[in-house]
């Protein structure tokens, strides 16, 4: 690994200070568990590594219905796993963060490292996207705040830059009687990049059973996630049946542009957007129907 | 022009102090500057886990983590596993199972199901092979493997509780004692 300088800052003023200084010769740590591996394969060569752990709001996960979340892009993805009000509100996104990698890797992998990696196969961003996430992006010319599914603008490619620090992610509540959902295929059990991901999340009225407001989110199947808006648009007002449900695959997998790669075919990729967006939106509405207490 | 930063951590029970390269990872750091060569160098990109070390009560890959992250960090390595001659429960039930062979990958299989134990004493079948998910093994296979940390499980929660069983035959605990991350010394 070439030679780096290594800076921890306290504060975010700090941190963008640091970062707006060096430019492009610096580069955020989180996790580290996509830095490392590109600092020792020489594909980033930063001066300068600013380790964003220790600034408090980057490190915490706040919640409350009134607020919604607040969650720090530097927490790591166990930490998600083991929070109360992660696990029972945003189960997809949880999800999503608890099937990155070994648990030596959600030890140390954040979701605010994951984004900023811009890979468009990362588990937990169609997850942040069908939650309607926004990122908040502090940088020398002040604070903005960015829809995830803009965020990511190619491979390994984002919004953010020189001097722009991701914060957080602001996600709202979740509605009376929602729910989320995020699946992947992958050809083993666990530890393995997403050959297809889908995330979705679902309102419902209980009283007609229909559908009052719907996400999804594709990954893998593009050069950056993809909203799958005309998908979650044509099951709104209507009961989630087969149909719903084959309408919402069929133009999900219209919009999905795969490649084909080692891990699959682009036609078989198709196809297994179709699969997992019926079995999100079945997930997702099987929790929000459970959700009485909201 | 790098600055060179001194970090300062608790290893194994005792307070470390080092003058650091950021660019090192704390693999190297152990390794190289603490000789404590039990965690071994596999992949050093996160996927087989022959470098598994706690740190604040997580599993982690220290070949993913700078040494300069671990500042102020209380990390428990292999050499920290036994009790003296005393082998931790998990070391003397992979020799009674037979979970090792050429050994590379043990000091990491026996940190995951440590991080395991402590945090679940009484995983499932299942919990085990997740929490060892991110290990890999070419040569003994897994099963064995299980099986010890099944049997270790077991045996912790029906003895004393502390984790260090008895001296095992002396001939195996030498043949074993670098594989298991015996015999290091912290300088």
């Amino acid at each position: 690994m070439h030679a780096i300088n290594y800076e921890s800052p306290r504060t975010i003023a700090d941190a963008v200070a640091l970062l707006t200084a060096h430019g492009d010769k610096a580069r955020p740590l989180s996790g580290g568990t996509d830095l490392v591996i590109q600092l020792r394969a020489g594909t980033r060569r930063p001066d300068y590594v600013v380790d964003v752990k220790h600034i408090p709001e980057m490190t915490r996960i706040s919640f409350s219905m009134q607020h919604g979340l607040r969650l720090g892009a530097a927490v790591s993805c166990i930490e998600i796993h083991e929070n109360a009000d992660m696990r029972r509100y945003y189960p997809g996104l949880t999800e999503a963060a608890h099937l990155i990698g070994s648990l030596q890797i959600q030890s140390r992998a954040t979701v605010g490292g994951n984004l900023c990696n811009g890979s468009p196969a990362g588990d937990s961003t169609p997850a942040l996207i069908a939650l309607g996430a926004k990122a908040r992006i502090v940088g020398p010319k002040g604070e903005r705040i960015v829809p995830v599914e803009t965020f990511i603008t190619g491979p390994a490619r984002t919004v953010l830059q020189p001097g722009d620090l991701l914060v957080e992610l602001l996600i709202d509540a979740p509605a009376r009687h929602s729910s989320d959902a995020y699946l992947r295929f992958i050809p083993r059990n666990e530890m393995d990049i997403a050959v297809v991901g889908v995330g979705a999340s679902i309102t419902l009225d209980l009283d007609d059973d229909r559908v009052t407001d719907a996400r999804i989110a594709l990954g893998a199947v593009g050069p950056t996630p993809i909203l799958a808006t005309a998908a979650a648009g044509a099951i709104i007002g209507k009961k989630l049946d087969d149909a719903a449900l084959d309408n919402a695959a069929r133009l999900a997998t219209s919009v999905a542009t795969p490649i084909d790669d080692m891990r699959g075919t682009a036609e078989f990729r198709r196809h297994i957007v179709g699969v997992l967006t019926r079995r999100v939106l079945t997930i997702a509405a099987e929790r929000a129907r459970d959700s009485e207490q909201r | 022009m790098v600055k060179k930063v001194i970090v300062e951590a608790m290893i194994n029970g005792d307070p470390v102090e080092l003058l650091c390269e950021p660019r090192q990872s704390l693999l190297e750091v152990l390794r190289d500057e603490l000789d404590m060569t039990g965690s071994k160098e596999g992949c050093l990109t996160g996927d087989c886990g022959a470098c598994t070390v706690i740190v604040n009560g997580r599993a982690v890959c220290s070949c993913l983590m700078l040494g300069v992250e671990a500042e102020g960090a209380t990390i428990t390595t292999i050499e920290g596993l036994a009790d003296g001659a005393k082998l931790h429960v998990l070391q003397q039930k992979f020799l009674e199972h037979a979970s090792l062979q050429c050994g590379i990958c043990t000091p990491g299989f026996l940190m995951s199901a440590k991080a395991l134990l402590d945090h679940n004493p009484k995983p499932t079948e299942a919990d085990i092979r997740y929490a060892l998910a991110g290990n890999l093994c070419r040569c003994t296979g897994y099963d064995k493997i299980v099986k010890a940390v099944v049997d270790a499980a077991q045996t912790m929660l029906t003895g004393a509780g502390s984790g260090h069983g008895t001296v095992p035959r002396q001939s195996a605990s030498e043949a074993t004692s670098d594989m298991l991350g015996k015999g290091e010394e912290v300088k």
